[in-house]
C-alpha cells in the first residue's frame, strides 16, 4: 500500500483555490470569465422562463404556467406571506429574484458541461448580502425613522440599563457587521466547499483511473460513483442553501418592520 | 510520512500561489450588481403582476361562480316563496268563490222557492175566487131557474096559481132551505 502513495502521491495535485479562478475566454477580457458568462445566462434562462410561463396569466394554468406558478407560489407565501406578513407584496419582486437567481446558479454546480457554481466566487454572494443589508435597513429606516430605528438596535426595549454595556455592541455588530457577512459567507462557502468536493472526487477519479497501477485503476470507480453520490447531495445544499438566504433576507425585512426593531 | 508531507507541501504551494478567496473580483461585484438589478426589473415588471393577474383572476373567478350559485339560489327561494304565496291565495280565492256560490245558490233557492210559493198562493187564491164567484154566479142562477121551475111544476101540480108574489118567493126559499138541509 505504502509503495502506492510514495510512488503516487507527487503526480496529484489536489484541487485548491486556484481551480476556481478560471482564465478569460476572450483575450484578457476580465468579462470573459466563466462565472460571469453563467451569471449573464442565469438571467436570460430565467428571464425566459418566467416570462413564457407568466405571458398567459391563464386562470386554469398550463403545465409551463403551473411549473412558473409553483417556484413563485413557494416563495410569495412559504417565504413572504408566513414570515413578513401583511405587507409582504412590496417584497415578494426581491424575494423572488433573490431566490431563483441563487438557485439557479447554485445548480448551474451540477448541470453538465456548465458545472459551476457562481456563487463559489465569493463577489457575488457579496453583491446579494449588500442588496439584503440595504434592502432591510432601508425597511427599517423607513418605517421607524432613522434615529428610532437605530436606536431601537442599538438599545433594546425591555432590558436591563447596565446589560447595555454587553448588549448594545453585540446588537450594532450583528445588525450591521454579522448578518451581510453571514449572509453572504454561509451562501459562498456552502457553493465554493460542495464544488471543491466534487472536484476531488471526479479529479481524484481521473488521477486514479490514468494512474499506471492496477490496483488505483480498478478503484477508481469509488471515487467517481462518491462524486455522483455527493452531486446529489450538492443538489440538496444548492437548493437548501438558496432558500435560507431568501428566508433569512425575509427574516431580517419582518424584524425591521416590526414595531421593537 | 513522506506521502503526507508531499501532500502538505503541494497543498500548501497551491494556496501560496492561489489569491485569497474572500477578496471579491471588482468585475465580478459589477456584474453581480448587473445581472441582479437586471433580474430584479425583468421579473418585477414582467412576471410578478402576471402571476398576480392570474391569482386574481382566479379568486375572483371562484368567488364569482360562488357568488352567482347563491345568486340563483336566492332567486330560486324568492321565486319558490313568490309561487307558495300565489298557491294559497289562488286556493283562499278558490275557496272564497265556491262559498260564495253556494251562498249564492242557497239564496237563490229560496228565491225561487219564496216566488214559487207566492205564485201558488197567488194562483190559489185567484182560483178560489174564481171558483166562488162561479159558485155563487152558479146558485143565483139555479136559484133563479130553480124557483121558475119548481113553481111552474108545483103550480102546474098543485094547480094552484100562485100569482102573489110574495108568497111564491116565501114558498121556494122554504123549499130551497128544506133542500139545503136534507143535503
Amino acid at each position: 500500500m505504502r509503495s502506492f502513495f510514495i510512488a503516487s502521491s507527487p503526480g496529484f495535485v489536489p484541487p485548491s483555490t486556484n481551480d476556481f479562478n478560471l482564465p478569460p475566454s476572450i483575450g484578457d477580457s476580465p468579462y470573459s470569465t466563466k462565472p460571469i458568462f453563467l451569471v449573464f445566462l442565469s438571467v436570460i434562462l430565467i428571464s425566459a422562463f418566467f416570462i413564457a410561463a407568466s405571458r398567459k396569466a391563464a386562470v386554469v394554468p398550463g403545465k409551463l404556467q403551473f411549473a412558473g406558478e409553483s417556484v413563485y407560489v413557494f416563495v410569495r407565501k412559504s417565504i413572504g406571506e408566513e414570515i413578513i406578513g401583511h405587507e409582504f407584496m412590496r417584497f415578494v419582486p426581491f424575494l423572488f429574484t433573490l431566490f431563483t437567481f441563487v438557485i439557479t446558479n447554485n445548480v448551474f454546480g451540477i448541470v453538465p458541461l456548465l458545472q459551476f457554481p457562481a456563487m463559489s466566487h465569493v463577489a457575488f454572494a457579496y453583491v446579494l448580502a449588500i442588496f439584503s443589508f440595504i434592502v432591510f435597513h432601508a425597511v427599517g429606516i423607513k418605517k421607524q425613522g432613522l434615529i428610532k430605528y437605530l436606536s431601537g438596535i442599538a438599545f433594546m426595549p425591555g432590558v436591563p440599563k447596565f446589560v447595555y454595556i454587553l448588549l448594545t455592541p453585540i446588537e450594532i455588530a450583528t445588525f450591521f457587521i454579522v448578518r451581510p457577512l453571514t449572509l453572504s459567507l454561509r451562501l459562498f462557502a456552502n457553493m465554493f466547499a460542495g464544488h471543491l468536493l466534487l472536484l476531488v472526487f471526479i479529479s481524484g477519479g481521473h488521477y486514479m483511473l490514468t494512474n499506471d497501477h492496477l490496483l488505483l485503476k480498478i478503484l477508481s470507480p469509488f471515487s467517481f460513483a462518491m462524486g455522483i453520490g455527493m452531486s446529489f447531495f450538492e443538489f440538496m445544499v444548492q437548493c437548501l442553501q438558496a432558500y435560507i438566504i431568501t428566508l433569512l433576507t425575509a427574516l431580517f425585512i419582518a424584524g425591521a418592520l416590526a414595531d421593537e426593531h | 510520512m513522506f506521502e503526507l508531507h508531499t501532500l502538505i507541501s503541494a497543498a500548501t504551494k497551491a494556496a501560496e500561489e492561489a489569491p485569497n478567496p474572500l477578496i471579491p473580483n471588482t468585475t465580478e461585484l459589477i456584474v453581480g450588481t448587473i445581472a441582479f438589478v437586471l433580474l430584479f426589473l425583468v421579473l418585477r415588471s414582467k412576471v410578478v403582476p402576471m402571476f398576480e393577474k392570474a391569482f386574481t383572476a382566479r379568486t375572483e373567478a371562484i368567488q364569482g361562480g360562488m357568488e352567482k350559485a347563491e345568486q340563483a339560489q336566492r332567486d330560486a327561494e324568492l321565486a319558490l316563496h313568490e309561487y307558495t304565496a300565489q298557491l294559497a291565495d289562488a286556493r283562499g280565492e278558490a275557496q272564497k268563490i265556491r262559498e260564495d256560490a253556494r251562498v249564492e245558490g242557497v239564496a237563490i233557492i229560496e228565491d225561487f222557492r219564496t216566488k214559487a210559493q207566492e205564485e201558488a198562493n197567488r194562483i190559489t187564491v185567484q182560483a178560489a175566487a174564481s171558483i166562488e164567484a162561479e159558485r155563487q154566479q152558479a146558485i143565483k142562477a139555479l136559484r133563479t131557474e130553480v124557483g121558475a121551475l119548481a113553481t111552474e111544476l108545483a103550480s102546474k101540480i098543485v094547480g094552484e096559481a100562485l100569482d102573489d108574489q110574495v108568497r111564491q118567493s116565501r114558498i121556494v126559499d122554504r123549499f130551497l132551505d128544506d133542500l139545503e138541509k136534507s143535503n
